[in-house]
């Protein structure tokens, strides 16, 4: 079946045998080659490439719904931020006593604030498939309570993209205030270990990378899946003839809510790899512009792709890190400048400019 | 809003309201060799007669065009048939036991009644297999098309119909990259994927080139005898070229009816034409 769905996507079978190789030669790069020699990879860049491969899958997500489905999502910075969330209280409550106050039962924040006990909606947290459960029910929950609102009452284009907007900001607010109890402005941090494993040692970060890598690699071939599947071309008849699509039969509202309710999971994961990687969530993972970068990411690479996202996301990433460390303040101009010149020269961005030179050859 | 439309228009219709109406019917039946009775049909836009009691059979696999007049309700005729205008008085029935004006537009289309808009809308960036597979009668919820796969008769169901429709050896090419007459002939095969058994057809061969004119007549012309077909069509040549029966309506209501030459040479006919209506031509 998932074989069947990679017959025709070259693009995505080059992307995935990178990511295998890939995902093979950092481990061994980093654990078996020594630190003095220049082949060796340092655990800073596992970590950092672990994060990139979560916002891959944070952009073929989008991908899925705004390129197949036209549904322009400006909020999907929400449903990775909740997935990080629930991850981030299962590591919370890992530190048990090891943190400042010592408290075995409270984060460091709570005490801070003077609460005596665990607010009803951190319990179980402390489980790992409670928090596991909670990264996809989230995100997937939100997600479908949003679209069976939005899309019955045939919100579309601009209206729902502001929508998604006025969703993220309203989250970023809420999660900002301290009463809420998820840490306020700080966020949640100082995460000791995951299921055991300390969360500062090679091996673990490795671990993350593996996981990352293996999680991006199932989204896209689920992502791929669907695509490919009949469902797959009723999306994209919805996208470009939504009532004509509703003419011949297919209930579009049904089709949508389900396909955007799978894509903000897919969001929710990729955000409950990122929280270990980075050591932190905190509300500015709400921040509007997060979710408009995430676009940004995916019309460079090629919409309606899945690999052009995967490739937006790694390059768009990289430029940044490298960008900030260079010229910290150019960092936006320059996001908004590549932004303007692929959309004026290269509108099916990166992986258009590909699969041009395809079909000449 | 729609509860209140609902309430309006039973109230307006001269008949019992549907609730009160038992066994609906959707099972054809044309035994007596008539698919499509609509009698005493009337409806108004504010006022305006679009349509003054009207009177059209319809046989089983017959092609029927229907001429007449900008304005002479031939649009709205077709609204009434699909469900898309209610009428203020008249009925509508397919076969001997399905009463349209008691169905909406998705039962109507389910109960085997197809129409072709005026503007092609075929699926541009899907091929032309794909459209044809979208448009086919099949379970359309979520979860089975999610697991949809072509049966070998669905296969060779849209084979049929690509033979039909002549394109055959576009079956790969984006719908998108067809000619307008191409187009419009996919979109008649995606009509006939959902096996109707009548094909309502408004102005097929508008901005055709005569080539597609021609090919557009023979498709018709094949698709009579499996189905019953009902062309609206301005352009005389062509309608000569397929029609044995015409029907022109004139101010919502049957004008004249028969071949074509004995309606070219009704005076009724021509004193409507030559009146100085037809911004079409004259029908010599
Ligand atoms: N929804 C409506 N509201 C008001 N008037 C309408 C409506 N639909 C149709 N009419 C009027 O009813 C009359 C019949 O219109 P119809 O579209 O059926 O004509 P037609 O025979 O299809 O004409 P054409 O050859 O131009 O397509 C016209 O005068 C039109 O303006
Ligand atoms: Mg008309």
């Amino acid at each position: 079946m998932r074989l069947e769905a990679l017959h025709l996507d070259r693009g995505g079978r080059i992307f995935l045998a990178l990511l295998a190789v890939t995902t093979l030669l950092v481990p061994i790069l980093n654990l078996a080659v020594p630190a003095d020699s220049p082949l060796h990879v340092s655990t800073y860049t596992v970590t950092l490439l672990g994060k990139y491969l979560t916002y891959a899958l944070l952009a073929v997500a989008v991908d899925l719904v705004w390129g197949y489905l036209g549904i322009l999502s400006l909020g999907h910075g929400a449903f990775f931020a909740l997935g990080g969330y629930a991850m981030g209280m299962y590591l919370m409550l890992q530190i048990g006593d090891r943190g400042v106050y010592g408290n075995p039962d409270l984060p460091d924040f709570m005490v801070f604030l003077n609460w005596h006990e665990l607010p009803w909606f951190w319990h179980g947290f402390d489980m790992f498939w409670f928090a596991a459960l909670m990264v996809i029910l989230v995100p997937g929950t939100l997600a479908f309570v949003f679209g069976w609102l939005t899309f019955r009452s045939r919100v579309t284009g601009v209206y729902l993209s502001i929508i998604t907007q006025a969703l993220t900001y309203a989250l970023m607010l809420a999660f900002f205030r301290n009463e809420m109890g998820f840490g306020g402005n700080n966020g949640l941090t100082d995460f000791k270990d995951l299921l055991g494993f300390d969360l500062q040692s090679d091996a673990t970060r490795i671990g993350l990378f593996i996981a990352s890598a293996l999680a991006l690699a199932g989204g896209y071939l689920a992502c791929r899946y669907l695509v490919n599947s009949k469902l797959g071309r009723v999306a994209v008849a919805i996208r470009d003839a939504e009532s004509r699509t509703r003419f011949i039969g297919y209930r579009v509202e049904q089709v949508k809510l389900w396909i955007f309710t799978f894509s903000a999971v897919l969001a929710g994961i990729a955000g409950a790899l990122y929280v270990p990687q980075v050591g932190i969530i905190n509300p500015g993972e709400f921040s509007p512009l997060n979710s408009i970068e995430i676009v940004v990411w995916v019309a460079i690479g090629g919409r309606a792709t899945l690999y052009g996202a995967v490739l937006g996301a790694l390059l768009v990433n990289y430029g940044k890190t490298y960008l900030t460390g260079v010229m910290p303040d150019a960092w936006l101009f320059a996001l908004g400048g590549l932004f303007v010149l692929v959309t004026l020269f290269l509108p099916q961005g990166i992986a258009g400019l590909m699969r041009r030179k395809e079909v000449q050859a | 809003m729609k509860t209140l439309d609902r309430l309006r228009q039973g109230l307006l219709r001269n008949r019992a309201w549907d609730l009160t109406r038992p066994d609906l019917s959707l099972e054809l039946n044309t035994s007596h060799g008539t698919l499509l009775y609509l009698e005493d049909i009337s409806v108004s836009f504010d006022g305006f007669r679009a349509i003054d009691g009207l009177n059209l059979y319809i046989d089983a696999g017959e092609l029927r065009c229907i001429i007449g007049p900008n304005g002479a309700g031939k649009t709205t005729m077709m609204d009434i048939i699909t469900g898309k205008t209610r009428p203020d008085t008249g009925t509508a029935w397919f076969g001997q036991t399905i009463d349209l004006l008691r169905l909406s537009e998705p039962e109507i289309a389910s109960v085997g009644i197809g129409r072709k808009f005026q503007k092609p809308s075929v699926f541009e960036p899907l091929t032309v297999f794909e459209n044809l597979e979208l448009a086919m009668a099949a379970d359309k919820r979520v979860w089975p098309t999610l697991r949809a796969r072509i049966t070998p008769e669905q296969r060779t169901r849209i084979e049929e119909v690509l033979e039909t429709i002549g394109l055959q050896e576009h079956r790969t090419r984006r719908a998108g990259a067809l000619s307008h007459g191409q187009k419009q002939w996919l979109e008649i095969g995606m009509l006939l994927m959902q096996a109707p058994h009548l094909l309502l057809v408004d102005e097929p061969v508008a901005g055709m080139t005569h080539q597609e004119m021609d090919r557009t007549a023979e498709l018709l012309t094949s698709l009579a005898g499996k189905h019953s077909v009902v062309v609206v069509e301005h352009d005389m040549d062509f309608v000569r070229s397929i029609a044995n029966k015409v029907t022109v309506l004139h101010q919502g209501r049957v004008l004249a009816e028969g071949t074509m030459d004995e309606v070219q040479n009704d005076p009724r006919v021509i004193e409507v034409y030559l009146g100085g209506e037809d911004v079409h031509g004259p029908m010599a």
